[in-house]
């Protein structure tokens, strides 16, 4: 059984139809990836899977439990995190305060200590930089610092949104490879991504948007091997 | 040759640049160094004032800026999670000073206020506090809440009402006259700290506001739902997406800010020894305008912000106007602190201690 499952998902902004009957589901520890042109509708399909957009129509469920209805903060307590575009980590704490917003849902102390060294054994970089205020983080530590701050949560889905924009092309591999990393560990995966080449790479399946639809669905084997994808998205 | 071209354009482009309004400014700015630094001259050379009586105006400055920033508070920490001035917030100062009154003379009529000054105190506090708290989140569930994705102005408006509100319920409820403070017996007089006479009442609110202050840092620095607050303030959304629930840390907030300005309406009593339905409104223009002196939105800047109003205000009239031959100065210390209101929001908005709100939040 799939773990996370979208059914003919419509959101509106406004007057604007964004999304038009999104149905995708991913199977537990999978890494899904989303990949479509700017404005598809892919970060509106992870804002409303986190509870941020509320749907017209549709239902989201996690192993069964409907989603849909629940706020924002009620979603990451049931198990689903997002990395939100443009890393959004809380420049004005340090390092380690945003890691304990991470894991702000989590009652237990002793928990939460074993994941923030975790974190640390995955980033060894935020541990150098732990009482530093995130601000003065560089580009590629903040990412670090966004993936790890999720996985604080102890997520049993991640949803991530372009974490490769803006990166310098090592970074952009760097960040790929602790992804997969995390996704070997347990952590299921649906990924957003502009870098097509890179996210079906990594990834085990794959969804083209386009305006707002889902055009194509595959194994990510296939979806590179299609003509149309490897024209719009992979360059040729 | 071509460099003295280009040189010409510069300037040329500099003064091009300089407006009738730039001009303005800088004329307002050196017209009121002028008058400071005038004023201050004459008023030092006539030797009017000794040495004792500017040591008064001081720590009355103090004192009344502690309470200014204990209300300030209140304004600079909704302002920091929901980009809103709170313009009811002088009055929850009001209703927790407006409460303490009745508190302190039912205390009073049992004979226990002088009997046990430091628990009566205590009650006064805690009553207050519980007060402002009560009506503060009454307020924002009300007024504040159901708007919080309406535009910008509307909550401003809604603030306003609910400002006006209060003020005539009260007037309703306890009349529109002035109510005298009973008044503790062991706190008249003076006290000797380090050889300097300090008015009992001044002292002690200086203390409870540094108290208050200090508590007030450490929750916000040092726990997990301060820290909260401040991931909030920085990031509504993503802080529902890391499971903080917003709506509860705003909530909590609005607690905060109304128990020290319920705190601050004891202390207010104190020193001034009266309550009426009104007298939330200039505490509460003057804290708001310590907030935005400090640099709105900034814990730390608003406590500075309350300080240095407070000191300008008691100092200034008799520092700078009198020495200008005005008479009786103190009556326009309100002119000197919306003066600095002005004056801040011309030429440094972001305040003492804030940065420029533009790039943060734009």
């Amino acid at each position: 059984m799939a773990l996370l499952e979208v059914d003919n998902l419509h959101v509106y902004y406004g007057q604007i139809h964004a999304l038009k009957g999104i149905t995708l589901h991913v199977d537990p520890g999978e890494i899904v990836t989303l990949i479509g042109a700017n404005g598809a509708g892919k970060s509106t399909t992870l804002k409303t899977i986190s509870g941020l957009l509320r749907p017209q129509q549709g239902r989201i469920t996690l192993s069964g439990e409907d989603l849909a209805a629940l706020p924002a903060h009620d979603v990451v307590a049931k198990g689903v995190v997002q990395v939100p575009e443009g890393r959004r980590i809380f420049g004005q704490l340090t390092v380690h305060e945003n890691l304990l917003m991470g894991a702000y849902i989590r009652a237990e102390r002793n928990g939460v200590e074993t994941d923030l060294a975790r974190v640390f054994t995955l980033f060894p970089r935020l541990k150098e930089r732990r009482s530093q205020v995130a601000g003065t983080l560089s580009g590629g530590e903040q990412q670090m610092l966004a993936i790890g701050r999720a996985l604080m949560s102890q997520p049993k889905v991640l949803l991530l949104d372009e974490p490769s924009m803006g990166l310098a092309p090592v970074l952009v591999e760097q960040i790929f490879e602790t992804i997969t990393g995390i996704n070997r560990l347990g952590t299921t995966v649906l990924l957003v991504e502009q870098n097509a080449y890179m996210a079906l790479h990594i990834a085990q399946r794959g969804y083209v948007l386009q305006t707002g639809e889902i055009a194509l669905s595959g194994s990510a084997a296939e979806l590179q091997a299609n003509a149309e994808v490897r024209k719009a998205y992979l360059g040729g | 040759m071509a460099a003295t071209i280009v040189a010409a354009r510069i300037r040329r482009s500099w003064f091009q640049r300089l407006s009738v309004i730039d001009l303005f400014l800088w004329g307002f700015r050196a017209a009121v160094l002028a008058a400071v630094v005038v004023g201050t001259f004459a008023t030092l050379r006539s030797g009017r004032y000794a040495g004792e009586v500017w040591l008064d105006f001081l720590i009355f400055g103090i004192s009344q800026g502690s309470v200014y920033a204990l209300i300030a508070l209140g304004y600079t920490m909704v302002y920091g999670i929901l980009r809103m001035i709170n313009f009811a917030h002088g009055d929850i100062f009001m209703c927790g000073a407006y409460t303490a009154f009745y508190a302190a003379t039912a205390l009073h009529r049992a004979g226990l206020f002088n009997r046990y000054p430091p628990l009566s105190l205590a009650v006064i506090l805690v009553v207050a506090m519980a007060t402002a708290v009560s009506v503060a989140l009454l307020v924002e569930r009300v007024a504040y809440r159901p708007l919080r994705r309406a535009p910008r102005l509307v909550p401003l408006i809604s603030a306003i009402g609910a400002s006006f509100f209060i003020e005539y319920a009260v007037r309703g409820l306890y009349g529109s006259g002035f109510q005298a403070y009973p008044e503790f017996e062991v706190f008249k007089g003076k006290w000797n700290v380090f050889g300097v006479g300090i008015l009992r009442t001044q002292a002690v609110v200086i203390v409870a506001t540094v108290i208050l202050m200090t508590l007030l840092y450490l929750f916000v620095m040092r726990t997990r739902t301060g820290t909260a607050m401040r991931a909030v303030s920085e990031d509504m959304e993503v802080a529902s997406l890391m499971g903080i629930n917003v709506d509860r840390i705003i909530v909590i907030t609005f607690a905060v800010g109304a128990a020290a300005a319920g705190a601050a309406g004891v202390l207010y009593a104190l020193v001034f020894k009266q309550v009426h339905f009104f007298m939330g409104f200039y505490p509460g223009i003057k804290a708001f305008t310590a907030a935005v002196l400090g640099g709105i939105g900034n814990i730390p800047g608003a406590m500075l912000g309350g300080l240095f109003l407070g000191l300008f205000e008691s100092v200034g009239p008799i520092l700078v106007l009198d020495g200008l031959g005005i008479v009786a100065p103190y009556q326009l210390k309100d002119v000197i602190a919306f003066t600095m209101l002005v004056m801040v929001l011309i030429f440094r908005p972001s305040g003492i201690l804030g940065e420029r709100l533009a790039g943060k939040k734009a």
